[in-house]
């Protein structure tokens, strides 16, 4: 089951969450996928090879391993991503602390205008609409998507680090 | 003045290196210069000397002027802010607006939108580090790059017109009978495709209007999908120019 469970998560295009194998193994508890899969991952993780696997939004990805990056980038002779600007990383980080929350609430607190950044994040789909806040003019509710956590390597929203610490940076700082 | 001074050969130096528009970068907003000028001088954050910071705050606008940088709004607001606090600190206490409580720091609203902003700012951080360290990191390209090496294109708004008259034209050549059934309305059709994306992830724009039994029903589906695409809940690519449109469903949000 275990070897399966590897291949699987080998072809996959998208992280694999645990209910997904039931496709697979219809007759086992989601317990007994959920303990095999995590014994499969600490297995492959353990061994010294090129490949790990990473619990990312929810599910499990195979990916390379950040140590040889340089290697294979000169294989693959690309330069990294186009990084985010810091104007779109701030506005996303409000967003992904205050969702649900509108471009009023966010320029509150960024104290400036950030509608292109918030463009960018639409763009990227990092971001997403979440409905309309029920106020008058009813203005559009944002919060970050699934894309959001397989970008920056997240299992979930709880995986951030919390507000409070960056407070306590704050105060440590100023 | 000297602290003026410094301010600017601090700019000079920078414009004359690097180019002044990298340091506006640096200082995307009013608030992201006056914790700079914090930082750089160690002030102490609950005891800001307001009317120093007002000054120096007031010759880098005056510097932005000079350099015929258009200065958005908030930056002019943020200076009347100053301007009023500084007003406000130099009433002498007792003859302060009564309404306000006693220990009420005129500075105080701008301390906690200063800390505020400089907690989300260390958040941006914590989002770059870890945008550093999944750069460093592949997978598996998407299935849609690996079939033929080529991105997806976007569809313009003429490719769509284009496929939609398509739809169009087939449905009238094949039509058996026009019934006018039950009148269906724009939301229905929205719910009705929201729903038909929780089993599919994809669906082809052509196979799209297979259930439609009149002109006006092709319409109402037409408009529910373009509605759908502006509120970003799916969204169209082709593989190469010209070719079929796709429609994929936009990653539920979390």
């Amino acid at each position: 089951m275990q070897a399966i469970m590897e291949a699987v998560i080998y072809v996959a295009d998208d992280p694999v969450k645990p209910e997904q194998f039931r496709e697979v193994f219809p007759d086992e508890s989601l317990e007994t996928l959920d303990r095999a899969l995590k014994s499969m991952v600490e297995n492959f993780n353990a061994r010294p090879g090129g490949m790990m696997i990473r619990e990312v939004a929810g599910g499990y990805r195979m990916t390379t391993r950040p140590e040889h990056h340089e290697q294979i980038r000169a294989y693959l002779k690309t330069r990294p991503n186009a990084k985010l600007s810091m104007a779109a990383l701030e506005t996303l980080a409000v967003i992904a602390y205050k969702q649900p929350v509108t471009l009023a609430e966010i320029l509150a607190i960024r104290g400036k205008k950030s509608s292109t950044a918030l463009q960018t994040l639409l763009e990227r789909k990092l971001v997403a609409i979440q409905g309309r806040k029920p106020v008058v003019g009813r203005p559009i509710l944002y919060g970050t998507s699934r894309e959001f956590l397989i970008h920056f390597g997240l299992k979930n929203l709880s995986d951030l680090p919390t507000l409070e610490e960056f407070a306590q940076m704050a105060g440590e700082q100023l | 003045m000297e602290s003026g001074e410094n301010l600017n050969a601090d700019f000079e130096s920078v414009s004359e290196s690097s180019g002044i528009t990298i340091r506006l970068d640096a200082f995307e907003g009013p608030l992201d210069l006056l914790l700079h000028m914090i930082k750089k001088e160690e002030i102490d954050i609950w005891n800001i000397p307001i009317a120093h910071i007002t000054e120096q705050y007031l010759q880098y606008l005056q510097i932005m002027k000079d350099l015929n940088i258009n200065v958005a709004g908030e930056w002019l607001m943020m200076a009347a802010t100053l301007i009023y606090i500084k007003s406000r600190m130099l009433v002498p206490q007792e003859k302060a607006d009564e309404a306000l409580p006693e220990d009420e720091d005129p500075r105080n609203e701008l301390v906690y939108q200063l800390l505020e902003h400089q907690k989300f700012k260390n958040a941006a951080e914590m989002l770059y580090t870890r945008e550093e360290v999944e750069n460093a990191i592949w997978n598996k390209p998407p299935a849609d790059v690996l079939e033929d090496g080529n991105e997806v294109v976007a569809v313009t708004l003429f490719d769509l017109l284009r496929a939609f008259s398509e739809v169009v034209q087939r449905f009238e050549s094949q039509r058996v009978l026009e019934v006018d059934q039950e009148e269906i309305t724009i939301e229905q059709k929205i719910q009705d495709i929201r729903s038909r994306f929780l089993v599919h992830d994809k669906m082809l724009f052509s196979s799209f209007f297979g259930e439609a039994r009149s002109k006006r029903h092709l319409i109402v589906i037409f408009l529910a999908l373009l509605e759908l695409v502006r509120l970003h809940e799916v969204w169209l690519y082709q593989k190469k120019a010209f070719e079929e449109i796709q429609i994929c469903k936009v990653k539920e949000t979390v």
